[in-house]
């Protein structure tokens, strides 16, 4: 099958009148099928925004995505087909669950929507709560308060996955969840992702748990994308200095090799005023004149890795960019 | 982004533990339970039922007929041979006219608050669901009438339609309408905002059925509660609309027209002139211990 | 080398008592902590690490009743009046909280706050107290230090917000300092960014420092001794080092295995079955027992004893994966 590709770009600030926060700005990505992309970043820096905006649970100010070679929209798919298409899994097991639903309504809900009879719907919901691991006859009439924080989360990707998705959008699902049934939650998306043949969005914070799962990676900072590569790439070998700084943040799990030096300094800036350029130039120590003026963008570093600064860029301006100009 | 797992470590499993014990179905006969097991409520819901029942069955179980005058037993006082509680200033027996009473008095606090929380609730879901330039619509004009005082705004109302029993009915549900609303508006907001709702338009259901099936469940307990609390308002108000004249006309019985008529004979005969007053205070504050035990029962959050 | 310990606690429990329910959240806690020594309370939610923690402050809601016995500099925690208790908070013992924003006052500035603690419990002129509050924000590298006392909390980033509030704790020069999962809510930037900080000021200032946390990497990178909590009990304790690389009981065995970490990738997550347990409804025996490989037949008649389990070490087992050297209480 040559050519299954789906490819989402979006553009634009997206803002309310007063205020523009620049959540997501001019981001562009594509996934292939059977693929897991992680998106990793700070807090602020877009990932979960990215997230509403493919679910169109936001609207895009502008951009356009193209989902297995239609277009969403504009004559292609209706957002129901996309919802249908694609599914997401929330952070907060909790605040996901209607309070005052059972495990089946919940499933069932969504079925229901797409026109699936009741009695089929509850047959359905039944064998996904069998296919997250949550035996039907124990699980299928709780509530939200009856289960753990685990079986909740069960529970959203069980809805998530009953509708049939292709693609399924994990937004922080299992980091909120204590380490033990972390680990449970993670092997169970990495079964169902082959048994149901799925393509995931990986979103999440935790660089250990992104490193674990992920095929790509696309490092996001301040509402852009700012590296974008295969994980083995992305973890050994990154080209964008706010990577190399975001992992070697990363905690070592070896008291003897602790991290000595503040690799970087500072908190992310304020995305209402984004810095000029670069927006990583007020924390970055290779920062020169260029980055202040010009914007950078994603210029290729080896095989489908990319990333957007000067430093990397031949031909940029800038003073460390000199020898890879002649090189290239 | 927070992977928060850990606020309140010991709080929460301790909030939890006794709802997993007994795991047992929906989430309103929990809220029964727990408000059959507060005394207080108990006892106001057993007066309400006494009031409401007696009030319902008035016809059957009334001594005597609650028209029936006699200028020769005038104000007699409570414990007469056959009059239990005396007789009002025309010689009508004050117990039957106070069953009579209820029948009025209680639908007067009960219709409007009712009528009021399905079109208030049905405004302020609408506002909150669909926030921007609906809600404004909406909840500015709420906000106008909001800015009267309940009671003048009653007497307004009932001023302009004219006195009756219908009338004041409809003044005050009118007066009802924007406090529900707003109520009803910011409860729908934070279900709104809660990732299940989000969830659920992921699924890709239209609005109407995400509120139906999401919203609705999560926001009738929230303005239930506070809708109880208006029916002792609504009694005390419309007892106000009757004693000004311009809710139930004589001759009928309605508690606030018996404590107008009564009112000369306060010297003459104190006990019967208060015990209308009795009846609204009995009526009001059982309406109001009660709504407030609901909601403490709701408030647990399993 | 023989200090005398900052922090003695003994046999401390704390049960969470009312009308609905008798829960036990922290039992049979034991430890000392010298002056300048770091301890982790690792554990996952409801294991009782913070509440072992507020528990020494008597930082607990009302209806929580302590047993067992907490000395703080020599003095008894849990016999003192609430205004007994005042002197202790601050000078003694300090705390820092997950959330800054909370643990701050809104209406006030860094500087005030600071400041107003400096006065009410050393007595100095504010001016001296508001000099020294500036100081505090310059030793927690807080940039341009002279305008940032007259912020308020919210005017202050994330990462400033925390600093402020270890400024905040170390105004009264505590002995020992109480951080209840200070990083957590942090980016991991800046979070690496205050670990590094309040390592390098534990040791300047040589307190005795108890964290809480439920990220083993961050007990990795500060802690000198580690106790691993379980269901309100300790059930491993030792040098990080050391319990890091060869656990003993079978809960920080499984804890460390089922942790994402760099070359797991492609692998199946070996991963502790079930879920941590209710607290109202715990095992006879071993709390853990129920999700444990390693189960006997005597891990279910009662609470096992911890037991010396090499040098400096102790696991709540029966059956360690370290070999008991020799049987303590």
């Amino acid at each position: 099958m040559e050519g299954l590709r789906k490819y989402f770009p979006l553009r634009g600030p997206l803002g309310n009148v007063n205020a523009h926060v620049q959540a997501v700005d001019g981001v562009s990505f594509h996934v292939a099928k059977g693929e897991t992309l992680g998106i990793v970043g700070e807090s602020g820096c877009g990932k979960s925004t990215t997230a509403r905006l493919l679910m169109r649970l936001i609207d895009p100010d502008a951009g356009n995505m193209v989902l297995d070679g239609d277009p969403i929209g504009h004559g292609g798919l209706t957002l129901r087909e996309l919802r249908r298409t694609m599914q997401m899994v929330f952070q907060d097991s909790y605040a996901s669950l209607n309070p005052r639903h059972t495990a089946t309504e919940e499933i069932t809900f969504g079925l229901r929507v797409h026109g699936i009879g009741r009695s089929e719907a509850r047959e359905q919901a039944r064998s996904a709560l069998r296919l997250v691991g949550l035996e039907p006859d124990m699980f299928a009439d709780r509530y939200p308060h009856e289960m753990s924080g685990g079986q909740r989360q069960r529970v959203n990707i069980a809805r998530g996955i009953a509708l049939n998705p292709r693609v399924l959008i994990l937004d922080e699902s299992v980091s909120a969840l204590d380490k033990s049934v972390q680990a449970q939650v993670l092997n169970l998306l990495i079964d169902l992702k082959e048994r149901l043949n799925l393509t995931y969005l990986f979103i999440s914070h935790d660089l250990n748990v992104v490193h674990h799962v992920s095929d790509r990676v696309l490092v996001m900072y301040l509402g852009k994308v700012v590296e974008v590569g295969p994980v083995e790439r992305i973890y050994q070998a990154a080209a964008h200095p706010y990577t190399r700084a975001l992992f070697a943040s990363r905690l070592s799990m070896d008291p003897r090799q602790r991290v000595d030096a503040v690799p970087l300094v500072g908190d992310p800036p304020n995305p209402v005023r984004p810095p000029s350029g670069c927006r990583f130039r007020t924390r970055c120590e290779m920062a020169e004149a260029v980055c202040a003026a010009v914007e950078p963008i994603l210029s290729e570093q080896g095989a489908l890795h990319e990333a957007a600064c000067h430093a990397v860029t031949p031909n940029s301006g800038h003073s460390r960019a000199g020898g890879l100009a002649h090189a290239a | 982004m927070s992977a928060a797992a850990e606020a309140a470590p010991a709080a929460r499993p301790a909030a939890n533990a006794p709802g997993r014990r007994r795991r047992t179905g929906g989430f309103w006969q929990r809220v029964g339970r727990q408000v059959l097991r507060d005394k207080v409520a108990l006892v106001c819901a057993v007066v309400l039922a006494l009031i409401a029942l007696s009030a319902i069955f008035a016809p059957w179980i009334a001594p005597a007929d609650p028209y029936k005058t006699s200028m020769l037993r005038r104000l007699l006082p409570p414990l007469s041979p056959n009059f239990i509680l005396g007789t009002d200033e025309l010689g009508r027996d004050m117990l039957t006219r106070l069953l009579y009473g209820g029948r009025v008095s209680l639908s007067m606090g009960i219709a409007p608050v009712l009528f009021a929380t399905i079109l208030g609730g049905a405004l302020g879901i609408t506002a909150g669901y669909f926030g921007k330039a609906v809600n404004m619509a909406i909840m500015r004009v709420v906000d106008v009438f909001y800015a009267f005082p309940s009671v003048l705004l009653a007497v307004a109302m009932a001023g302009v339609l004219g006195a009756g029993i219908f009338n004041s009915l409809i003044s005050l549900t009118l007066v009802f309408i924007p406090p529900i609303t707003r109520v009803a508006e910011s409860v729908t907001t934070q279900v709104r905002n809660q990732d299940y709702v989000e969830a659920a338009r992921a699924t890709g259901a239209s609005s109407v059925r995400i509120i139906l099936q999401h919203v609705l469940a999560n926001v009738t307990g929230p303005i239930l509660t506070y809708a109880s609390s208006l029916v002792s308002i609504a009694i005390i108000i419309s007892s106000g609309l009757s004693f000004l004249g311009l809710g139930a006309a004589p001759p009928i019985a309605d508690w606030g027209l018996m404590l107008n008529t009564l009112r000369q004979a306060i010297y003459v005969a104190p006990i019967n002139a208060v015990l209308p007053g009795v009846m609204i205070f009995a009526a009001s504050v059982s309406f109001n211990l009660l709504s407030d035990s609901l909601r403490t029962a709701m408030d647990v959050r399993a | 080398m023989q200090r005398d310990p900052i922090v003695e606690v003994e046999d401390l429990s704390v049960r969470f008592v009312n009308r609905d329910i008798d829960l036990s959240v922290v039992s049979g806690v034991s430890f000392s902590l010298a002056a300048g020594e770091v301890l982790c309370l690792l554990g996952e939610s409801g294991s009782g690490k913070s509440v072992t923690m507020r528990a020494l402050l008597r930082l607990l809601p009302p209806h929580a009743q302590i047993t067992g016995r907490i000395r703080l500099a020599g003095r008894d925690v849990i016999g003192m009046s609430e205004r007994q208790l005042e002197s202790v908070r601050g000078p003694v013992g300090a705390m820092i909280f997950q959330e800054p924003m909370t643990a701050l006052d809104p209406v006030f500035t860094i500087g005030t706050q600071i400041a107003e603690t400096i006065v009410s419990h050393e007595g100095v002129s504010y001016t001296d107290a508001r000099k020294r509050a500036l100081e505090l924000l310059e030793m927690v590298q807080i940039p341009s230090a002279e305008r940032r006392l007259n912020a308020y909390p919210h005017e202050l980033s994330g990462g400033l917000r925390q600093r402020a509030m270890i400024a905040l704790a170390l105004s009264c020069r505590p002995a020992l300092l109480l951080a209840d999962e200070p990083t957590t809510a942090l980016d991991a930037t800046v979070q690496i960014q205050i670990l590094l900080l309040l390592r390098s000021l534990q040791r300047e200032l040589g307190m005795a420092t108890i964290f809480v946390t439920h990220d083993i990497g961050v007990a990795c990178e500060v802690a000198d001794r580690i106790s691993v909590m379980y269901a309100g009990r300790f059930v491993e304790t030792g040098p990080v080092g050391d319990v890091i690389a060869r656990p003993s009981h079978p809960y920080t065995a499984g804890l460390l295995q089922s942790t994402v970490h760099a070359g797991s990738r492609g692998q199946r997550l070996p991963s502790i079955p079930g879920a941590p347990p209710d607290l109202a409804d715990l095992p006879n025996g071993c709390s853990f027992s129920p999700r444990c490989s390693r189960r006997l037949a005597a891990c279910d008649t009662s609470v096992p004893p911890l037991v010396g389990v090499g040098e400096d070490r102790m696991a709540r087992c029966v059956n360690p994966l370290l070999v008991a050297e020799t049987v303590l209480a």
